[in-house]
This record gives C-alpha cells, structure tokens and sequence, in this order.
C-alpha cells in the first residue's frame, strides 16, 4: 500500500495582503456616513492596542475606558466568566465601566425563536452602544454571539438605509442617537491583546498543561473578516484567537480533528432539544479532543461554548463515554496564570465537570482554597458581611 | 433518525396560493439577496453542518429550494426542518456567499410571524425564555437553574439552587448580586426595551404564537409603562 505524508494546516500560511482583502473595510464605509450626518461613530480611545484581521487590516482594541457588555449566560449560570475579566482588568489599575443601563444583545432568543425582527435586534444593540457613549466608555463585548450579532447589525446598518431611519425614529423616540462603535470588540480580543502584559504577572506555571480550544462559531463564522489571525498561529489558516493567548502562558495547545465543528449549544436545542447538545457536545467534542489529545483542560470563549462543553458532561459520564475534561474561558485560565483565586474570582464552582486533577496539577491545594471561599460564605450566611468585596476575593 | 418527507405536495391542506404568498413574503426582506446568491451543490454547507449530523437535515437542500423558487418544498422545509438548524452559521463558508443559516432565520421569521402551527409547535416549552428576555432585558437569570429545569446538568444543580442567594453575594462584581437577572438592571433601562419592543412590531408576532404569554407580558409591560408615565404606547 502506498504511504503518502499528510500536510499538516500549519505547513501551509495563508498570504494575507490588506490590499487584496476579498471583503470589504467597513471602517471607511462607517465614517463616510458619519460625515454625510447619518450617524455617529465611537471612536476607540487611546492609547489601544492592534491586532491583525483575517485579511491583514489591523484592528484597534482598547486598553481601558471599556463598557463592558455583560452576557446574560455568563452573568446567570458561569459567573466567574465575566469576575475575571473585571478582575484582570482592576489588576492591571484600568478604568473600566460596568453598566446597569445595559440590556442583553437579545440575539440568543432571536436565534433560538425567531420571536424578533431587524428592527428590534438593531435597536436593542443601538440602545446598548448609546448608552455606552453617553458615558464615554467603549463597548467591550463579552459574549461570542453578542459579538457576531452586533457585527452583522453594524452590516445591516451601514448597508441599509431604510433599517437606518427606522432605527434613528426609534433611537428618537428613546431620546438617544444612532452610533455605532468604530470596531466591535470582543473580550478575548482584549485579553489576546493583553497576553505579553499578562503574562508578565504570571505566578503560576502552567508549562506542564496541555490544552485544548473551541473557537466559538459566531466569533469566527459570522463576519469572519472580523476575527483576529496570526501567520505564526496555525499558518493563518484558522483564528489565532485563544490560542496565541495560551501560548503566551506558556500552555502547550493540543489540536484535535473537529477543531471546526460548534460545541452543540444550538440557541434552541440548549433549551428544549437538549439531547441534541449532549450528544453533539459529547460525541463530537469532548470524547475526540480525549482521543486525539488527552488535554488538561478545554479552553473557549464564548457564554454557550463553555456551557454546553461543561454540563453535557455529566451526562456522557453516566453512559460511559469518554468525558471528564474541565472547561473554562481564556479569560479564568489568564486570570488563574496571574494568581486569581479559583473560587473568589473564577468562581469554579459553578462548573459542572470535576477539576480537581487540573488545579491540583497546577500545584493549588484545592481543599484550602475551597475553604477559605466557604469562609466568605458563612460570613455573609452569619451576616458579618452583606457581600464578599474585591478586597476579600484577593 | 426521523426522515425528512420532502415530497410534493406533503403539506397539501395549504394552497399553492397561500405557499407562494408565504414564499413571497420571505423574498421581500432585505436581507434576501444578500444570503442567496446560487449554488454549485458542492455540500461544503452540509458536511460543515453539526444538525446534518444528527436529523435528517440539510442546508443545501434549503438553498436548492430557496434559489429555485420551489414554494411548495420551501413550505415543507418551513414547517418539518428549520427548527432543526443550530443557528452556528458554520455554513456560512460556501464559496457562492450563502449563507443557508441566515435563510433560514428569515423563514422562521416568516413561519413565526404567520403562526404556523409548526412553529406554535417548535417554541413549545419556549415561553418561560421570551418571558424572562421581554420582561427583565436580561434572558438568562440565576434562579433559572432549578434541577427540574436541568435534571440532565447532574446534582451539582441541586447544590447551585440551595446556595443561590448566598452564592451570588459571594460574587465580588457589585452588579451580580441578582438571582432574578444575570446583573442588575435600570429600571429606565427595562422600560426602553419595551418601549422597542411595542415600536418595532415584536409584540405582534408574541401574540401570534401564544396568545396567552402575549396577554400575560403585555400586563407586566402596561402596568410599568404606566407607571413610568407612558399612557399611549402608539408609535405610528
């Protein structure tokens, strides 16, 4: 039999010349309709940061005087998520905005139910980057699918006129202006920028820790021009995102062979098709990253990614599939690398699948520090304190 | 697997007439000739496609239908096979720029909009979402992980629903002390979204696919409308 070798992604680097982009810069299309007086553009603050695109243009990312655009998923059921964003971001001193004038982008309904139209979506992501203006921050977007929506909403708007005055009539009404942000960002862009910085404050090694990582679908499928690349990151031939943060921790990065495919959250079948996600997120994910890699850890970005990969776990453990793999965001591992408390800050307890061998690998003693976190508890059930602060999760 | 019936004429209670009004109706949206451009039946779409792994589904199939015209299979697919769809938009790398899965947004826009009884069917069990996102702006809520509601997530459900309250003023970001909402909200806020959803129509496609989460929202909305000094929520 004929043995042929087989051409790894990396072998290969995708030329990316901005000149020659396939797709266009809608930057220029952006500011071209502020001048004509069609809409506002919210500049992003300096000093920021650049990463390279898809197809070479670099994309600004902000420092700081960020407004963070919370996710309903994160805030609701994986808390820690979006604590150690905040708390990377105290770390390094920067001003930041968490706002209670926000809404959800509302997309996961919109995508599950279809129970919304264009007009609503666009105007529910209007009445959030209005809000952020007028406090003079810039959008932060936390959530994978916030992110993609409000990058195809910003399409919509820069490309429909009539979506543009029905939008600006009801922005009217609301008393606020129709902007839009000069980039859409999304955190794990933030923290990818951050990576050298972060890990210049490393105090945990995290050499001996094999991972692997899900990129989100709607950070890298929806306006894929959009998403950040790297040549030295898989040849450019996928996003660099997640990864090159990783790398810059010192993390080896495993590859596995559905490295494309979703993690099985399906916006509708999460909800009311649920062994849809299990089966996908099991039989599609978890037990081939096992397979192929044997990881420590699965590393993702996104509200849905880590809550599918997470719970539907539990129950391919009760049939005997290959599971048993933690799973957290780049923004708990970053945070976790510069010394965060896994239960304070990353809050890991909301996770469902055990990762009690990876911290343990990592030299915590777990027991202690679930009991220092217990500790906070009691205090607050004994009413010596209402809320555990910023102070008392160092 | 259940299969796919994409025979014709399956859905032969409804005319031709009412299909290709329905048809008709998914054309005319704006975003129509941006998500369908022709399709070389290469099957990039559906070997990328995570719901083509598990049903009897397929997005180039839809494309097909869509691009022929063919009302009657795209009626078929608008009632027995789009809720299937993912929403991942991993079909979005067709070398033509179709996007199958923003096609299919657009025709459970349509299904929604015209109370298929398909789509009545496919948000069954939906209700207690559209509630919480129409109502608090936020879709997502701690209290929300109940074990009934997540007897497949394991005991560990069990042990978040006991501590909640305590659990969540052990969160050291000011905003996520809520159990009601993923963070603390404005009430301002609140009132804006449903300002929004009374101007752009929402309300309507509520009613239309169950009328009684409709007149139960509608109470809620009303009465803090009201009480926010908002006696006339016409917008036209």
């Amino acid at each position: 039999m004929l043995h042929l070798p087989i051409l790894k992604a990396e072998d290969r680097k995708q030329v990316i010349d901005p000149a020659n982009a396939p797709k266009e810069d809608l930057r220029e299309e952006l500011f071209q309709l502020e001048k004509e007086g069609e809409l506002e553009v919210i500049r992003v603050p300096e000093p920021y940061m650049e990463l390279t695109t898809k197809f070479g243009r670099k994309k600004k990312i902000p420092v700081e005087k960020t407004w963070h655009h919370k996710s309903c998923g994160q805030c609701g059921h994986i808390p820690g998520y979006s604590s150690s964003i905040f708390w990377l971001n105290r770390e390094f001193g920067l001003d930041y905005h968490d706002p209670t004038d926000q809404t959800s982008c509302t997309a996961w309904n919109y995508y599950a139910s279809a129970t919304s139209n264009p007009e609503a979506q666009a105007a529910v992501a209007i009445r959030n980057f209005a809000s952020a203006a007028e406090v003079g921050y810039f959008p932060l977007i936390h959530c994978g699918t916030s992110f993609g929506h409000y990058k195809e909403v910003r399409h919509a708007l820069v490309h429909q006129p009539e979506l543009r005055r029905k939008v600006r009539a009801i922005m009217e009404k609301l008393g606020k202006k129709l902007v839009l942000p000069e980039e859409v960002v999304h955190y794990s862009e933030w923290v990818m920028a951050m990576k050298d910085r972060i890990a210049e404050k490393q105090t945990i090694d995290m050499s001996n820790i094999t991972a692997t990582v899900h990129p989100a679908c709607h950070y890298h499928k929806l306006i894929e021009e959009d998403a950040i690349y790297d040549s030295e990151i898989y040849g450019a031939q996928r996003s660099a995102i997640i990864t090159g943060t990783l790398q810059a921790l010192g993390v080896n990065v495993g590859d596995y062979s559905t490295w494309f495919d979703c993690c099985g959250f399906g916006f509708r079948h999460i909800l009311v098709s649920r062994d849809f996600s299990r089966s996908f997120s099991v039989q599609r994910k978890i037990e081939v990253m096992k397979e192929e890699v044997n990881p420590d850890i699965v590393v993702t970005h996104d509200t849905g990614c880590v809550t599918t990969l997470d719970q539907s776990q539990f129950a391919g453990r009760a049939q005997d599939r290959k599971v048993g793999l933690p799973v957290m965001s780049d923004s708990q591992i970053a945070a976790l690398a510069m010394g965060a408390h896994p239960y304070k800050v990353l809050q890991l307890h909301w996770h469902n699948t055990d990762n009690k061998a990876f911290l343990e690998k990592l030299g915590l003693d777990r027991e202690k520090l679930w009991a220092e976190f217990e500790s906070e508890v009691s205090d607050i059930r004994a009413g010596k304190k209402e809320f555990m602060t910023w102070e008392d999760a160092k | 697997m259940m299969a796919l019936d994409i025979s014709q004429n399956k859905h032969a209670d409804v005319s031709m007439e009412e299909k290709d009004r329905l048809f008709a109706e998914m054309k005319s949206d704006d975003r129509w000739n941006h998500v369908l451009n022709g399709c070389y039946e290469c099957g990039i779409c559906v070997a990328s496609c995570p719901s083509a792994k598990f049903y009897d589904f397929s997005p180039r199939i839809i494309a097909q239908a869509a691009a022929r015209e063919d009302t009657d299979l795209m009626y078929t697919l608008m009632s027995d096979s789009v809720w299937d769809c993912s929403q991942c938009f991993s079909c979005d790398r067709c070398p033509r720029e179709n996007s199958p899965g923003q096609i299919i947004t657009i025709m459970r826009e349509v299904a929604v909009k015209n109370g298929l009884k398909t789509a009545k069917e496919a948000l069954q069990g939906y209700g207690r979402i559209i509630y919480k996102i129409m109502l608090t702006g936020s879709q997502v809520s701690p209290d929300m992980l109940q074990p009934d509601a997540f007897p497949d997530w394991g005991t560990h459900v069990y042990e978040i629903a006991d501590n909640l309250e305590d659990w969540r003023k052990a969160l050291p970001p000011e905003t996520l002390h809520t159990t009601e909402t993923g963070w603390k909200i404005d009430e301002k806020t609140i009132i804006e979204l449903y300002l929004i959803w009374h101007m752009t129509g929402v309300m309507d496609l509520i009613e239309g696919v169950d009328e009684g989460l409709y007149d139960i929202i509608v109470d809620v909305m009303e009465e803090k409308l009201e009480e926010a000094g908002y006696d006339d929520i016409t917008f036209d």
